[in-house]
């Protein structure tokens, strides 16, 4: 049996939960915890460790995801859980400017983890106020290489649109770097 | 799509940018401790702001340049067939009281005069309405972003703020493509002229600031505004194989990951279905 992971980190609230909550065929084991900090209190509840959600590709194949806490005091699990991954999304919420700085920072930690493809995927595209993609490339300076991709987390095609953009990217490094 | 945001998470130098660089057409309104700013965009360039309700009236502009006098600026002001700006500008140059090099100048200044305090503020909301531009009776002068910015930069005192997204100086510096043309439009310092000469991936900020015998926050202040206005971006320095966390990105290096082209084509097969 061959597993692959795929990593799905953001700020506070993104809507990582529910980015693979739609996705995955089992229901998520989700390490939530009421919030404490009223600061915080936009939500009831709050990953504190992990999200793990699967889907089985085949008999043999088996592809996770995971979700990182995306309060920073938790960060300690964000490495962890960079371990040996295919590749990450990190989830923007689009109408909360206020978590651009954060998002970006994120990303840089992501990056200096481990060198594996990445997309940023603009969430919460449904809603009136949402920045579009390409205003959030500049507001969160993504290069343009980078692919910013428009997302609903609670819509299923959506989400498997981000997946699929991201591994499109993985084979088209893969062919670059001449694997096999 | 709207943008709407605080301040404190997206500052006016950042929102200035975005606006040039999307090459947006609309108006931004901001509102900050009981003041309101309304700037007025068109393909991505400043054409109007102003502080007041309607707009400013081109005889109060004139007046406060010194291109007319208290009494002939009261006596425009009363004179209620002119309906516009336009044509009141039209009227005073064929009557030999301004050139049009004479309103030009005044109405940019007025604009610019209405825009560098917003760079201070820290604290307020913002609203960019796509599309919208009031004020069409007023005269507009289109303005580069790029000199705005680097501007009201200059005038952000925030060493803090400075610091803050501009964490690191062993990062290096690159033109970004076709720097020449904008270049020209630009009114550098001469500390600034003196940081661009030594803009090179293999320098890193901290170097190009001992070789020019400059302060960190001198250094920062020249390449924030460097940065704002589009000219250049953060690269890692030659030589240098990968960013620490947290710093600021260059171009992105991402490599395949260890697995076979097969299970990825696999999934992205299941995917599909």
């Amino acid at each position: 049996m061959q597993t692959v992971k795929i990593v799905v980190t953001g700020p506070f609230s993104a809507g990582k939960t529910q980015f693979i909550q739609t996705i995955s065929e089992i229901e998520v084991v989700a390490t939530e915890k009421k919030i404490s900090r009223p600061e915080e209190r936009i939500k009831d509840q709050t990953t504190v460790a992990m999200d793990f959600g699967r889907i089985s590709v085949a008999d043999d194949l088996v592809l996770y995801l995971f979700g990182t806490p995306g309060q920073r005091r938790f960060d300690f699990m964000w490495e962890i859980l960079a371990e040996g991954m295919l590749g990450f999304v990190v989830l923007v919420d689009s109408v909360k400017p206020e978590t651009f700085r954060e998002a970006r920072s994120i990303l840089d930690t992501f990056r200096a983890y481990a060198p594996v493809p990445y997309v940023v995927a603009a969430n919460k595209q449904d809603l009136e106020d949402a920045w579009s993609p390409e205003d959030l490339r500049i507001a969160l300076r993504i290069p343009k290489e980078v692919k910013v991709i428009p997302c609903v987390a609670t819509n299923r095609e959506s989400v498997k649109n981000v997946l699929l953009e991201l591994l499109y990217l993985v084979l088209e490094l893969i062919d670059k770097e001449g694997g096999e | 799509m709207a943008l709407r945001g605080n301040l404190r998470d997206f500052s006016t130098t950042q929102l200035l940018n975005l606006i040039s660089l999307a090459r947006k057409t609309g108006t931004l309104t901001i509102e900050s401790n009981g003041k309101r700013s309304r700037l007025c965009f068109k393909e991505g360039k400043l054409i109007y702001a102003t502080q007041d309700e309607h707009g400013g009236h081109l005889a109060t502009i004139l007046q406060q340049a010194g291109k007319l006098t208290e009494e002939q600026a009261r006596a425009i002001r009363t004179r209620m067939e002119i309906k516009s700006d336009k044509e009141l500008g039209l009227l005073l140059i064929n009557a030999g009281y301004v050139s049009q090099e004479d309103i030009i100048k005044s109405v940019r200044n007025y604009i610019l005069n209405n825009v560098y305090p917003i760079f201070t503020w820290t604290e307020g909301t913002f609203y960019f309405e796509a599309s919208v531009l009031p004020f069409e009776d007023r005269i507009t002068i289109p303005i580069n972003l790029e000199s705005v910015i680097i501007e009201g930069s200059r005038r952000m005192q925030e060493w803090e703020r400075l610091q803050d997204e501009l964490p690191n100086l062993d990062m290096a510096l690159k033109f970004v493509e076709r720097p020449d043309a904008r270049l020209r439009d630009i009114n550098l310092s001469v500390e600034e002229w003196r940081v661009v000469s030594f803009i090179n991936p293999r320098n890193t900020i901290r170097q190009i600031a001992q070789f020019n015998n400059m302060s960190d926050f001198q250094i920062r202040k020249i390449v924030y505004a460097l940065l704002q206005a589009g000219l250049v971006e953060l690269v890692q320095p030659e030589g240098v194989a990968k960013p620490a966390p947290g710093a600021p990105s260059g171009a992105p290096v991402m490599r395949a990951p260890a697995v076979k082209r097969s299970v990825v084509e696999k999934i992205i097969g299941f995917l599909q279905r």
